[in-house]
């Protein structure tokens, strides 16, 4: 094959992929100052991650297996880098507003591992959704203020 | 090597019987009163989160297979709820945590049951025969598979003289956050180390004290105050093949 067709082809490809990428990566792609389709990972719960965003997308992964090592042999169970804290704050709602599991390619992981062709073998033990879901949370964190209402207004 | 730990550990096995004879002779009063039953709970607390397990605690079981109700199946299925594993495997391959056993001597036709699982031995012959160190032994006693490091091959559930390992064959989902499985990996009773952690007792234990006849009592072996450093001072209880030196975390009472 002539150089010139395998350029076209390649180019072919790369104009093909570009019109066909997800909605969540033409959004960023829409910014006139990068021009190139990028990941744009949904956002997570609250303001800010467990450190410097920049910090965890480069080390994530460092920072979870040093993590999963100190818990599985010295049953160190902090919360900052485990990643149940991650699945918890990353949950992306689905349209039955259930949070999505990994095999669903609107999940937070997949948003970016996806792209970048790595594949993850976390979640085929680990689970991909949290446990309990965020209304279940939210009733929690309420019936727990309600109660340090009651305790505050009882008095010592 | 395990013949050297059984040398090592002669003494040792040799001076707990001279205990337990002492016990025995002192035993028409000490067991008179007998030991509460419930007594147990607040003996593992919770350990802050960001330290390290020490070897402080060992965590044990005493079992009493006297109280141990024939058919019932609370802990298995307290169990397989607890780390989600399905308790009535559609095959004989599937896995299995935990298990009733029926034993009956023969000659009087006595039957006993009893629930079997991983012994967490001190000595563990799944740790001496793994092969990547995937299997390993907490500082606190219980034995765990590292799972990120199992190859799946295996030689643990061979050298198991309890029978306790098993073998993930098929595709899971929808696992527990606090209990990973996955298929290719090999898998048993983990003590609940999660629970533990949290200062709280084993699946198994909580449920037979609840709804069965509470025949399980979870503690630190290394507390001589401790309800079941108690109770194994004062009855004479018995480790399953005791003959293999493997100093088990797990004591049964009136097999």
């Amino acid at each position: 094959m002539a150089p010139s067709s395998v350029f076209a082809i390649i180019l072919a490809a790369l104009v093909l992929s570009a019109s066909m990428a997800p909605q969540h990566w033409s959004a960023r792609a829409a910014e006139p100052s990068t021009g190139v389709p990028v990941p744009k990972p949904p956002k997570g719960r609250g303001n800010e991650c467990v450190a410097e965003t920049d910090y965890i997308r480069r080390y994530h992964m460092q920072l979870l297996d040093h993590q999963r090592d100190d818990t599985v042999h010295e049953g160190i169970r902090t919360k900052q880098f485990s990643l149940k804290q991650c699945i918890d704050c990353h949950a992306v709602q689905g349209p039955d507003n259930k949070p999505v599991a990994y095999d669903d390619p609107s999940h937070f992981c997949r948003s970016c591992h996806d792209y970048a062709a790595v594949a993850i073998d976390c979640f085929e033990c680990h689970d991909s959704k949290p446990q309990k879901s965020a209304a279940a949370r939210e009733a929690f964190r309420g019936s727990m203020l309600a109660l340090e209402g009651y305790l505050k207004a009882r008095g010592p | 090597m395990s013949r050297d730990h059984q040398r090592n550990n002669a003494p040792q096995e040799q001076s707990r019987r001279d205990i337990l004879r002492g016990a025995a002779a002192l035993g028409g009063l000490a067991l008179a009163p007998g030991v509460t039953l419930h007594l147990i709970g607040g003996e593992a607390a919770a350990r802050p989160a960001d330290e390290a397990v020490s070897d402080t605690h060992r965590w044990g079981m005493l079992i009493d297979a006297g109280k141990c109700g024939d058919g019932c199946q609370e802990c298995v299925t307290a169990c397989a709820d607890e780390n989600g594993w399905d308790p009535d495997g559609k095959l004989p391959t599937d896995a299995q945590w935990i298990r009733k056993i029926d034993l009956r001597d023969p000659k009087s036709g006595a039957e006993r049951t009893l629930p079997m699982m991983c012994q967490h031995c001190a000595s563990p012959p799944c740790v001496d025969v793994c092969p990547t160190g995937a299997s390993f032994k907490r500082a606190d006693g219980i034995v765990l598979v590292d799972k990120h490091t199992c190859i799946g091959c295996r030689y643990c559930v061979m050298a198991c003289p309890y029978n306790a390992r098993s073998f993930v064959h098929e595709p899971l989902t929808d696992q527990k956050a606090h209990a990973p499985r996955g298929k290719g990996t090999v898998e048993s009773c983990t003590m609940c180390v999660h629970r533990v952690d949290a200062g709280k007792q084993p699946a198994c234990v909580e449920r037979c004290n609840d709804a069965a006849g509470g025949a399980m009592l979870f503690g630190d072996l290394n507390d001589p105050t401790s309800e079941i450093s108690k109770r194994i001072a004062t009855y004479a209880t018995a480790r399953v093949r005791a003959d293999l030196g493997l100093d088990t975390g797990v004591y049964y009472r009136n097999i």
